[in-house]
């Protein structure tokens, strides 16, 4: 769909058929084509330099040429150094073994603080039945505090405040506040704060001595260029932060800042932060992160996503219906609204760095369920059952009845058609979502 | 020169000591490297164009700034140092366009329109909002019958942030509360603007990512109906862009541009150590002017964009 690094190196590879063995000489234009993909997603100069270095170590005198498949090899070889930067193993958020755990956020300006605050109080609150306060010490920013009140409000979690703007001292209270009333988790919102701004880098780390926050983490906007590294490491001299936070993981960003944050500063990713709601937040995997940084496209996030919205139950029900050919537009429209439920499709594949232009030729937007949705409405119950027995009448008649024309009912059925097709050879293959994986046909699925 | 001092005397950080050079006094080194030649050698070459890159002018635009450089070279040969100083920052100062007439970029200019309409757009979190505080100031000081609209009923507390911008600025603003229509107080706020006769209305929106098709189509609304208020409106569109942003603000910048004709860039938080080098390709591209640029968070920490001081901050001069 899309140019990949992969499709890339499998072409610069290819020139070198025939060559007995990887060469300094050989390799350098393939080496090229890695760092700019690199750098065009945001890689840090000096990261991607060294990245490709290590890359060209690793293959030098291998036998990658011989292979049967080089291009391919090459690629898995830069995927897997790029996936052990990212850190292999997921790490969680740190407890207290006397409570209150205190969290620390931090990070620049309106890089997503007040918000992954409140993403965490839920988060700990759902999946692990804590009891948190949030703590609002950005006593800067207009209407900070409102921010975190209503954010605060929709999940029932309580805020603690304070008129005066003294972050430290409100710091603090809120941690007392949480002891006193048997709260066993406090997480601190604080200001955005440039790393070169002296006073307020003091603030934090005052913040930081008065309550011993059991974890720190800072917050990165996922779109972030070539100067997170700076950030990064001072942050990081400041406060020696436990943890990472990516956030607007949902726009269509490479995220390469998080690679250049990884190789500068040895802390583990720990979340993902993916849209504005307070739901909108997962646990960091540097797997799909590295085909992201390949421009490869979140796969496996939107199939999840999709994933999730499938109940098995349903699920297998259709499977059955569609094996035995009794797929019909009563479930086609079921379909539609599913998917409609998932929310906006093209936010979904938005998701996919390079697909923005792919989503506006498709155009699709809810809007483009409402003529199919009319046409089927307009049937009888018979049509929707037996789609093959619509003739030139009937398609005329329901015609008239959605408001649409002969011509979109004929396409509907059309697509309808397709669509039954390809579901049966999906159900072949298993489950839906190993077939949506199976049709990307990613060169390093599991 | 205030913005100036505070980006030039900024002391890189760097990232692996030993590893990279300064870039302070990078023309230096570039003068000395091909003084008198006719043809920019690579490990000059390799110089300017880590600069550009550590920048986040990105990869396609840097290329396109050392073609034009080798092409000038190539023509004119140069001597001096000074004199290859002057050809780089030209070069890339023609990719940077320039205000139009009917937009003017001074606080005291004046306007075809009245109301003239100012809509602020861009991803979460860039600063619009406190960008139309500064804005609103500015244009209060110059003299200027300024009206805020707040049009982001979306983010939370994001109509009381602009309300308190709007005391601050001594201005008066037209809310409607959370959650309220954006098209409606958009709709509402020129109107009233209208009546009232303001010269200024600058209209707040919520932070969207660009691949957002549905909020992408509500900020298209939110533009369309303050047309049907007052003809032309809104008469500029500025796109806010964070200085640290890398090259997705590119793709922002495009699609920002699809939906709602953006007239003009505005580029924030250039009191940290980022460069905003990615505003130079989309200006190109897009052919857009950088109009203003936001250089910390008090209400004074607004600037109109200079294209030389720009392009010298680049090199860390
Ligand atoms: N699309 C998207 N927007 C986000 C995400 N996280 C935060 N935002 C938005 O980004 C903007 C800034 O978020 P805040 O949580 O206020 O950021 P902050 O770091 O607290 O900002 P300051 O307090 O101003 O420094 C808001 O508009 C949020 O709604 C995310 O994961 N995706
Ligand atoms: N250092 C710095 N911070 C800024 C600048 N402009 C805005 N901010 C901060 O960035 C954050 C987001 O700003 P806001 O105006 O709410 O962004 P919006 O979501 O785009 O409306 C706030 O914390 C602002 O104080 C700037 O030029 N420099
Ligand atoms: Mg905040
Ligand atoms: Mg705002």
């Amino acid at each position: 769909m899309f140019e990949d690094l992969s499709s890339k190196i499998e072409s610069a590879v290819q020139s070198l058929k025939g060559q007995a063995r990887i060469t300094d000489v050989n390799i350098a234009e393939t080496v090229r084509e890695i760092r700019r993909a690199l750098l065009d997603a945001d890689v840090n100069l000096e990261v991607a330099r060294r990245f490709t270095d290590e890359v060209k170590e690793r293959v030098m005198g291998s036998d990658v040429l011989n292979s049967v498949n080089p291009g391919q090899q090459f690629t898995k070889i830069v995927y897997d150094e790029m996936v052990k930067i990212l850190g292999e193993e997921r790490s969680d958020i740190a407890v207290a073994h006397q409570p209150p755990t205190v969290i620390l956020i931090a990070g620049l300006q309106g890089s997503g603080k007040t918000t992954f605050s409140a993403k965490l109080a839920r988060y700990l609150k759902q999946e692990n039945n804590r009891n948190p306060i949030l703590a609002a010490a950005d006593v800067y920013r207009p209407a900070a505090i409102d921010q975190l009140k209503t954010l605060a409000g929709e999940i029932d979690v309580p805020v603690y405040s304070i008129e005066q703007k003294d972050a430290v001292r409100v710091a603090k209270e809120a941690v007392s506040m949480a002891k006193s009333l048997a709260l066993d988790t406090v997480i601190i919102d604080t200001a955005g704060r440039l790393h070169v701004d002296e006073k307020m880098m003091d603030e934090v780390a005052e913040i930081k001595s008065s309550v011993e926050p059991d974890e720190i983490l800072f917050i990165v906007d996922a779109m972030t260029g070539q100067d997170a590294v700076n950030t990064a490491k001072a942050f990081n001299e400041t406060i020696d932060f436990d943890g990472v936070v990516l956030t607007k993981m949902d726009g269509d960003t490479r995220g390469g800042a998080a690679l250049s944050i990884r190789s500068v500063v040895e802390k583990p990713i720990k979340f993902m932060s993916t849209g504005e709601k307070l739901d909108a937040l997962s646990p960091f995997y540097p797997d799909r992160l590295a085909q992201r940084i390949l421009g490869m496209g979140d796969v496996v996030s939107l199939v999840e996503k999709a994933q999730q919205e499938y109940d098995e139950k349903q699920a297998k029900k259709l499977q059955e219906k569609i094996t035995s050919d009794k797929f019909d537009l009563v479930d086609f429209y079921d379909q539609i609204q599913k998917i409609k439920k998932m929310g906006d499709i093209s936010d979904l594949v938005g998701m996919i760095p390079g697909a923005g232009k792919a989503v506006e030729d498709a155009d699709l937007s809810e809007d483009t369920f409402k003529p199919i949705e009319a046409i089927i409405n307009s049937m009888t119950p018979e049509e929707r059952h037996n789609p093959e027995i619509l003739n030139g009448t009937r398609r005329r008649r329901i015609a008239k009845g959605s408001g649409t024309s002969v011509r979109e009912i004929n396409q509907l059925i059309k697509q309808f058609d397709q669509m039954k097709k390809m579901m049966k050879s999906m159900s072949k293959m298993g489950k839906m979502g190993q077939a949506m994986q199976g049709l990307k046909d990613l060169p390093f699925g599991k | 020169m205030g913005w100036l001092d505070k980006l030039g005397l900024k002391k890189e950080e760097k990232l692996d000591k030993g590893v990279e050079k300064s870039r302070e006094g990078l023309l230096n080194k570039i003068g000395k490297s091909i003084a008198g030649k006719d043809k920019i050698d690579d490990a000059t070459l390799d110089d300017l164009e880590d600069a550009l890159i550590s920048s986040d002018v990105g990869v396609k635009t840097t290329i396109e700034i050392i073609d034009r450089l080798e092409k000038r070279v190539a023509r004119d040969k140069f001597i001096t140092q000074n004199e290859l100083q002057q050809i780089m920052r030209e070069e890339i100062t023609a990719l940077l366009k320039e205000n139009r007439p009917d937009q003017p970029a001074e606080f005291d200019a004046d306007f075809p329109a009245k109301p003239h309409v100012i809509m602020i757009v861009g991803v979460n979190g860039v600063g619009k909002t406190t960008t139309i505080g500064k804005l609103a100031h500015l244009y209060k000081k110059a003299g200027k019958n300024v009206m805020l609209g707040a049009a982001d009923t979306f983010r939370a507390a994001a109509v009381d942030q602009l309300k308190i911008w709007s005391e601050r600025a001594d201005v008066p603003i037209i809310q409607q509360g959370q959650n309220a229509d954006p098209s409606a107080v958009a709709y509402d706020t020129v109107a009233s603007a209208k009546s009232r006769n303001a010269d200024v209305v600058l209209v707040d929106t919520a932070g969207r990512l660009h691949n957002k098709k549905s909020l992408m189509e509500e900020l298209a609304k939110i533009k369309r109906v303050m047309g049907k208020v007052v003809d032309g409106a809104p008469h500029e569109i500025l796109l806010v862009l964070d200085a640290s942003t890398g090259q997705n603000a590119m793709q922002q910048a495009n699609a920002f541009t699809d939906v709602v004709d953006v007239t003009g860039l505005v580029l924030t938080k250039l009191d940290g150590t980022a460069k905003g080098g990615i505003v130079i390709g989309v200006s190109n591209e897009l052919n857009v002017p950088v109009k203003y640029i936001g250089v910390g968070e008090q209400i004074e920490d607004l600037q109109v964009f200079e294209r030389d001081g720009f392009v010298k901050a680049l090199f860390g001069e």
